[in-house]
């Protein structure tokens, strides 16, 4: 019986048309733009201004709090601006845009592909290198991740939790690190769990993925890596890749409402972000470029990019055979949680995991009917919740309501949205009353 | 690209959607058709097909010129009313009552309310309960007309569970008033009934066929059922002579059909899971309660509807379980 | 039957007495001392109950106005100034003097001069729109059509225009009680001076990107060139983050700034008479040294 979470989730297809493309090494682009706030939290502090020369790995702006991350200039070359920018949502935002000359890299980094195992580094050292390396989740939350790995005072860290299970469909960036970088990824474990002080680490990966289970396991029985690493394959089932639901899978924990997954003893960190980390503390490689799967239905060469950030996204489709005709929506990240882009010109960032092109017959969605009470949305939703409830609540504005039914546990995953026979906008709402419930329980917390 | 599509997440949708689940429903009705056509000839095809029509006739019209909405046919839910109402139905009634009936289930039952997914109460129950109080001689007076001459009329002329009910009333054992109880007939749906509800069998098969499409759980069958069977179980093993078997209560009447078809009913019913088991207990309950003490020899649509009026109250209280409330590990 | 009868009526006689001398007790036991004059305020109230005062309802309203001393700050703008002068008096305080108000929705982008660079396929609400992305035209400030204002007014006072995509406001029945204000994620709803007779002088935009930016996303927006500040004998524009704002209190509705405006953006609106222009040839020059400049300065 395969490791599952307990409640909701729903079984989308998967669409892996990419599962099998090695990746590709992308070309330097003639110019690329770094936006400043590329995570979560503060955007960071531009410390270059125009006319500046920076060489590959170069800081060009630094964190600006504790929630923030480092940026690094990704080329070499000259800043040409740091101006605002459309990002793929139209807005803009502050960014650094470079003028590629050459390929120089910052001389304290390694570019070699010998692989460093081992490390003797304190705690300390091994989390300060990760924050210098600007590292966050690349999953797609892109949340700090020196900031995951300070555990709080009275907080203990049990075990380490490797999200392999890349369950959004269509996506195989993930899955492609761990065939072609598994040893880097086991390291990155080690150096993890090295600076959490666990002895133990389940790497979570989905059964629709039976060979990255059996490639990493053939790694660990040669003896060579910790004995606490594990390999625990899961229960194809969407959003296992939610650090709530992976944790719930794995550990049979449940966050409990309003915590953090330290509060169960867990730790959760990306596949991509493990290499990451490896880059980060083995070669003191900055993050400056990362895997973005590229794919669609009608795309003619669905590929997995290893991308310099801030390329132009359209830069990466022209790559892969061009824009389909009848392409409807672009989409940043995968077809559960990614964000449908307005600006195709905008640069690819830590966060950018994927880029997904949709038929135009796919991207529009379904007539909308009235509520049946069907209870669908209440049987899917991963957190327990009564999404037609809340998305009711929500558009009626009656917002004071929303806390009450735990609406600030929402996860943002859309299986509710995704069941619904009739085709509500449920999560559109859902969203607009979980930012209301948020504001209303920080302005509690403020007085 | 003047034509690119931007729209808040997720951008995928399953395949489920209003009226591929109407349409399953009528699909798990067909078995139930079938036989009730096999046992009452071509009047249950007549009949039914009134009802359907009626039931789209009066949908149409009041959301055309009442309403003033655009057509809400294409939902499939007025040809589930339509069918669910002539189930409900006994095989000799008058066309002219099923155009009433029809009118009360669409008009009042749920047209008023607003229509699909806002009516408290299941449509085809309201059209069926005020015809059965309107109309009591007309609704109760099932023959059981054999045109295949296949089937052996045991009890002609009143349902098993008339036969009971006047059991009950004088106080003397059932066997008295029917020597035999045939359970695989009636299982098959050898008995008397409304049109629909007499093949057992033809309707659980409708059932399974929800189960596997995932139009309905097993909770509120399950519970029903389980209810009836349990509750008639505890009265026949404290009084075997005047109580009859509990097996008897399942398939008698129109237990499954409402169970399976009526109850599952999504408008009416819970939310949460612990919701729809208190609902489908609450249905078992009264029915058996009104089969063996009220003044109705069948009770199930009146404990369908009286538990329609709870649900509000149960979704009030009855929260799904949360992620995060259960945690073998205490921490803290 | 006699008997019946006088044993019934006894009995009721006897319930109804023993109830009213029970409710007797008990009314003056949970006894809530009122002011009756929050009544009577609530009755001089226009009774709409739509919370444009800031408080939930007229009845909140009308406490607030009868236990505060200095009620100056508290304003009615559904019934304006007749309410609040009979309100005033009645209360024998002194009232705010607040000129009548009115929403004007400041954005002139229509369909005609913002065209559509994609489709938004979501909720049809302003604000899911707004929570996602910058919307469906170049221009990430303007109105977003999806008629949020016109959901949350309680009085039918705006109306989307099917024709331009904009709302419209019913100068006739707007209470400017600031429901639409609230409602609009993108804040382009204002409440401005009604003016004499409804004149009123307005830039109809909100958008603070830069001139070329903005003259690319929308034919109508303010581009922030400045000429409107020039040419203003008052003062009353002042411009910032390249967007031009007019003070409705210093404004003395000269009509100088319309007809300098190179897109169109400040419009004047209930005068009999169009605008005075200048010379059609020297509006055409102004306007070309007006584009210039505004792409010079921000290019």
């Amino acid at each position: 019986m395969l490791k599952t979470f307990r409640l909701g989730g729903v079984h989308p297809h998967d669409y892996k048309l990419s599962r099998d493309a090695a990746i590709r090494i992308f070309d330097i682009p003639a110019s690329v733009t770094i936006p400043l706030g590329q995570h979560i939290g503060a955007p960071a502090t531009a410390t270059v201004q125009k006319g500046d020369k920076v060489r590959v790995g170069d800081v060009i702006g630094t964190a600006s709090g504790f929630v923030s991350a480092n940026i690094h200039a990704s080329v070499s070359g000259t800043v040409t601006a740091v101006d605002s920018v459309p990002d793929g949502a139209n807005l803009r935002k502050p960014a650094v845009t470079i003028a590629v000359e050459g390929d120089e890299w910052n001389p304290e980094i390694d570019r070699t592909d010998t692989l460093v195992k081992e490390c003797t580094l304190e705690p300390k050292e091994i989390v300060a290198r990760i924050a210098a390396a600007g590292v966050v989740g690349l999953g797609g939350a892109t949340f700090p991740t020196q900031v995951k790995l300070s555990v709080p005072q009275g907080k203990v860290a049990e075990m380490l939790i490797i999200n392999g299970v890349e369950c959004e469909p269509y996506l195989t960036a993930d899955y492609r690190l761990m065939m072609e970088r598994g040893e880097e990824v086991l390291v990155g474990c080690e150096i993890l769990m090295r600076a959490l002080g666990v002895e133990q680490c389940y790497i979570g990966i989905e059964n629709n993925k039976p060979e990255a289970i059996k490639h990493l396991n053939d790694i660990l029985s040669t003896g060579s890596y910790h004995k606490g690493i594990h390999v625990v394959p899961l229960k194809m089932r969407y959003p296992q890749g939610g650090e709530k639901q992976l944790i719930a899978a794995i550990a049979g924990r449940e966050v409990p409402s309003g915590a953090l997954p330290i509060d169960v003893g867990a730790v959760v960190q990306n596949v991509g972000t493990t290499y990451a980390v490896y880059q980060a503390v083995q070669k003191r490689r900055p993050i400056v470029d990362r895997v973005v799967t590229v794919t669609g239905k009608k795309l003619a060469e669905p590929s997995n990019l290893l991308v310099r950030i801030g390329t132009p996204v359209s830069a990466l489709i022209e790559a892969c055979g061009g824009l389909p005709e009848d392409t409807g929506k672009v989409i940043n990240g995968g077809p559960m949680m990614g964000r449908a882009m307005a600006n195709i010109d905008a640069p690819v960032t830590k966060g950018t995991s994927g880029v997904l092109l949709m038929p135009a017959n796919e991207s529009v969605r379904g007539r909308e009917r009235a509520c049946i009470s069907c209870a669908k949305c209440v049987e899917a939703c991963p957190m327990g919740l009564e999404p037609f409830l809340i998305s009711k609540l929500a558009r009626q504005g009656l917002y004071d309501r929303l806390e009450r039914e735990r609406t600030a546990d929402c996860i943002e995953c859309g299986c509710c949205a995704f069941t619904c026979p009739s085709y509500l906008p449920l999560l559109d709402y859902v969203r607009i009353g979980k930012a209301e419930t948020l504001k209303i329980i920080r302005a509690r917390q403020a007085k | 690209m003047s034509n690119r599509i931007v729209a808040p997440s997720p951008h995928l949708h399953g395949d489920l959607s209003t009226p591929r689940i109407m349409r399953d429903v009528v699909i798990a009705l067909i078995p139930a058709f079938a036989f009730s056509v096999f046992v009452y000839g071509w009047s249950a095809v007549w009949l039914t097909g009134i009802a359907i029509a009626s039931c789209m006739l009066f949908e149409w019209l009041i959301g055309r010129f009442l309403l003033r909405r655009d057509c809400t046919l294409g939902d499939w839910s007025a040809v589930v009313t339509g069918t669910l109402l002539a189930f409900n139905l006994p095989a000799t009634i008058s066309p002219g009552l099923i155009v009433l009936g029809a009118l009360v289930a669409i008009g009042i039952g749920k047209m008023s309310f607003g229509g699909l997914g806002r009516n408290p109460f299941n449509p085809a129950l309201v059209g069926r309960v005020f015809l059965l109080i309107s109309f009591p001689t007309q609704m109760t007076s099932a023959a059981f007309i054999p045109e295949t001459g296949a089937v052996a009329d045991a009890f002609s002329g009143a349902t098993p569970l008339a036969f009971i009910k006047e059991a009950l009333k004088a106080g003397r054992p059932v066997a008295e008033f029917m020597p035999n109880i045939d359970l695989g007939g009636m299982l098959l749906g050898l008995k008397d009934g409304s049109m629909g509800e007499i093949g057992a069998a033809a309707l659980l098969i409708g059932g399974l066929y929800l189960l596997i499409r995932r139009v309905i759980t097993w909770r509120i069958p399950v519970f029903v059922l389980g209810t009836i069977f349990v509750f008639a179980s505890v009265l026949w093993l404290a009084n075997p002579v005047l109580y009859i078997n509990p097996l008897f209560h399942i398939f008698a009447g129109g237990a499954v059909l409402g169970a399976v078809f009526m109850a599952t009913d999504y408008v009416t019913s819970p939310m949460s899971k612990a919701g729809q088991a208190v609902y489908a207990i609450g249905i078992g309950i009264i029915t058996v309660l009104i089969r063996v003490w009220g003044a109705y020899p069948e009770g199930i649509s009146f404990a369908i509807l009286i538990m329609n009026a709870a649900v509000p109250l149960i979704d009030m209280y009855m929260k799904p379980s949360r992620f995060g409330d259960r945690n073998p590990k205490k921490t803290k | 039957m006699n008997e019946t009868l006088i044993y019934t009526i006894a009995i009721l006689v006897g319930l109804g007495l023993a109830a009213a001398v029970i409710l007797y007790f008990v009314a003056q036991k949970f006894k809530v001392y009122e002011d009756p004059r929050i009544d009577e305020t609530e009755a001089k109230l226009p009774g709409a109950n739509c919370g444009g005062c800031g408080f939930p309802g007229c009845r909140g309203m009308a406490e607030a106005l009868v236990k505060s001393d200095d009620i100056s700050a508290l304003y009615c703008p559904v019934g304006g100034a007749a309410t609040m002068k009979s309100v005033a008096e009645y209360l024998g305080k002194a009232v705010a003097e607040k000129e009548p108000a009115v929403a004007v929705v400041r954005c002139g982008g229509t369909y005609g001069c913002r065209p559509r660079i994609n489709t938004f396929n979501g909720a049809r609400s302003c604000l899911v729109e707004a929570s996602l992305y910058g919307g469906e035209t170049g221009c990430t400030f303007g109105c977003l059509g999806n008629g949020d204002c016109t959901r949350a007014c309680n009085f039918d006072a705006i109306h989307m225009n099917p024709e331009t995509g904009l709302p419209e406001v019913d100068e006739e029945r707007c209470t400017a009680c600031g429901a639409c204000v609230k409602a609009c994620p993108k804040q382009i709803i204002e409440l401005r001076k009604k003016g004499v007779k409804g004149r009123r002088v307005c830039v109809y935009c909100v958008n603070k990107d830069k001139g070329a930016v903005t003259r690319k996303a929308c034919s109508a927006g303010c581009i922030g060139c400045g000429k409107c500040v020039k040419t203003c004998p008052f003062e009353a524009i002042a411009l910032e983050n390249n967007l031009a704002y007019i003070d409705p209190e210093k404004c003395r509705l000269c009509r100088k700034c319309v007809a300098v405006c190179p897109t169109g953006a400040i419009a004047a609106v209930n005068f009999p008479t169009p605008a005075p222009k200048p010379e059609p040839a020297a509006a055409a020059q102004e306007t070309t040294i007006a584009q210039q400049e505004g792409g010079e300065q921000h290019a």
